[in-house]
């Protein structure tokens, strides 16, 4: 397979072409907001968490491809999770994206989310894929700063 | 003073040359040799910076390798060669601007910290609270930013003049803008991400009527067209070598003589003095006044080298060349179902910047590279006018004088493939 079909799997086209929990969530009591000034990419993260779960969660935002399809298949995946196995997750996810984890391991712990794993032979592309993770991140842990994917040191 | 060697004369130098040799001029290019992605590199990032030609990158390392030593202090053989080379630089600047006299050019950075020097340096000796003054819509933020930090500190106020659904200034908003508190203009000779060409003489005459002084940011135009200040009777007028075939961090701001006599120095440091006590300092003569320390003395040497070299090739011709492949491409690109072009200027240089239907500009940025396509994706340090087109951000294919059609006809065949993709 080529890198680029790696990169555009059919499982992010999708994603992009019909993002899932694509709106304004009523009734959340997180939100976040997150900016990549390199390329103008915004998201806007809401979430409902009852307890120590979250409920619900969608975004809004305009993106490229792969922050659209990372967004999406982000808020499929935390949906009904924890806080601490969101915690988990968004470890993993980053790993990945840094090209830090075995591929084998990727489908198996993060099933549909590997597609994501063919991003980190795009290097420019890394934030796009992260910008929505960070932002749920900074939704869950109550920060009230845009989340910027450029941070100093990152 | 050591005589300054003469930079071997590119290819076209010479009498009688009508059209352009581009399948030599692009051999200069070594970079343009290689391949990405196992395929032949387009290279359409132009207006992001440009490819140097061998007599560039052999004059820098010529200057490391057998001249390098400091200028106008040292005594001995090298200081002066540097130093001979260095100025023979800023000479081939103030002719290739028409400049009228030497001293009214400045070595700095690039645009950016040219336009910052003016807003440090003109801005806070004269520019006051309550002042005004103009920019377009069209700026890149190196021309938006300076004047709202000036704005800031000294109380004056930014105006914007508007553009039109093309990208074009509209001229009677600019007369109507201007005023007794405006006390500077400042715009693009050339929008970077749009590719308008502004009728920058007119806006001159228009400002000089109010008497007011004019900065022209030429980053996009100098690789383009013959520039003359003395014809454009701009106040100021800035240029980032790196632009311009030329080095990085090495630029040029031409300023009128009478301005930069009155304007206080903008850094402070060696170079900038004639005499230093701790009681008081007397500051060196124009241009030295604004060159503060050791400059980047291989960059001027490097962008002499440039300017030596499109001059060899003629910046007429360039002109010509570059508006016919501008034509072509952007008669191609309109052709693709679901593109749009955003600048449809009645006067553009070599820029198309577009969208297309459903694609992300970074996705089409990516597909393209996988061809061997540069391009520029993103906002192209425009914010404003993304907004004002209601597009977060544009892919822009932007044209040099090496490049050619059959270039584009890669290009058209590699969006067919983003959309396919995409589909």
């Amino acid at each position: 397979m080529s890198e680029l079909s790696e990169l555009y799997q059919e499982v992010i086209l999708d994603h992009n072409k019909s993002p899932r929990n694509f709106h304004k969530l009523e009734g959340a009591n997180r939100r976040a907001d997150g900016y990549n000034p390199l390329c103008g990419d915004k998201v806007t993260i809401y979430i409902k968490l009852e307890g120590d779960v979250i409920k619900e969660i969608s975004f809004e935002g305009s993106g490229c491809a792969i922050s659209k399809a990372s967004a999406s298949m982000m808020t499929d995946a935390l949906k009904g999770k924890s806080r601490a196995e969101a915690q988990a997750l968004f470890d993993k996810v980053h790993k990945m994206l840094m090209g830090e984890r075995d591929p084998k391991a990727d489908s198996l712990e993060l099933g549909k989310l590997a597609v994501l794993s063919g991003v980190c032979q795009f290097p420019a592309r890394v934030k796009c894929a992260s910008l929505s993770w960070h932002t749920s991140h900074a939704a869950l842990k109550g920060e009230k700063e845009v989340t910027s994917t450029e941070i100093p040191g990152e | 003073m050591k005589p300054v060697r003469e930079a071997a004369a590119p290819r076209g130098w010479g009498e009688g040359r009508t059209a352009l040799d581009v399948a030599g001029i692009r051999a200069d290019f070594p970079i343009l040799k290689q391949q990405i992605h196992g395929k032949p590199l387009v290279y359409f990032d132009n207006a992001a910076t440009s490819q140097k030609p061998q007599a560039v990158i052999d004059a820098v390392n010529r200057y490391y390798a057998a001249e390098n030593a400091n200028i106008h202090r040292g005594i001995h053989f090298l200081s002066e060669l540097a130093t001979a080379e260095y100025e023979e630089a800023r000479a081939r600047a103030k002719r290739f601007l028409n400049a009228s006299d030497s001293r009214e050019i400045i070595f700095v950075r690039g645009t950016t910290e040219g336009i910052n020097l003016v807003a440090q340096s003109y801005g806070r000796r004269f520019i006051k609270g309550g002042d005004e003054i103009i920019i377009s819509a069209m700026e890149h933020h190196s021309n938006i930013v300076p004047w709202q930090m000036l704005c800031e500190q000294v109380g004056a106020c930014l105006r914007v003049v508007p553009i039109n659904h093309d990208g074009e200034i509209l001229l009677e908003e600019y007369e109507r803008l201007l005023n007794d508190k405006t006390k500077l203009v400042s715009v693009a000779h050339v929008s970077n991400a749009l590719g308008t060409i502004n009728p920058v003489k007119q806006i001159v005459e228009m400002a000089h009527r109010r008497n007011v002084p004019v900065l022209l940011d030429g980053a996009q135009a100098v690789p383009h067209m013959k520039v003359d200040v003395q014809d454009l009777d701009c106040d100021f007028y800035a240029f980032s070598g790196h632009k311009l075939f030329g080095p990085t961090g090495i630029g040029i701001l031409f300023g009128k003589a009478k301005h930069l006599e009155a304007m206080p120095p903008y850094q402070g440091g060696g170079d900038m003095i004639s005499l230093v006590t701790f009681e008081k300092t007397h500051y060196n003569i124009l241009p030295y006044k604004f060159e503060a320390g050791t400059p980047h003395i291989a960059g001027g040497i490097g962008l002499g080298a440039a300017i030596g070299y499109l001059e060899g090739i003629g910046l007429e011709a360039v002109s010509v060349y570059e508006q016919g492949l501008l034509a072509y491409a952007t008669e191609a690109l309109s052709s693709i179902k679901g593109l749009r072009i955003i600048g449809t200027a009645k006067e553009k240089a070599g820029v198309v910047s577009f969208v297309l239907d459903g694609v992300h500009p970074h996705d089409i940025g990516t597909v393209l590279d996988q061809e061997g396509v540069a391009i520029r994706a993103g906002h192209h340090c425009a914010m404003p006018v993304m907004q004002r087109f209601g597009v977060p951000a544009t892919a822009r294919a932007s044209f040099a004088f090496y490049n050619t059609k059959e270039e584009v006809d890669i290009l058209v065949r590699a969006i067919h493939k983003v959309i396919k993709v995409f589909s």
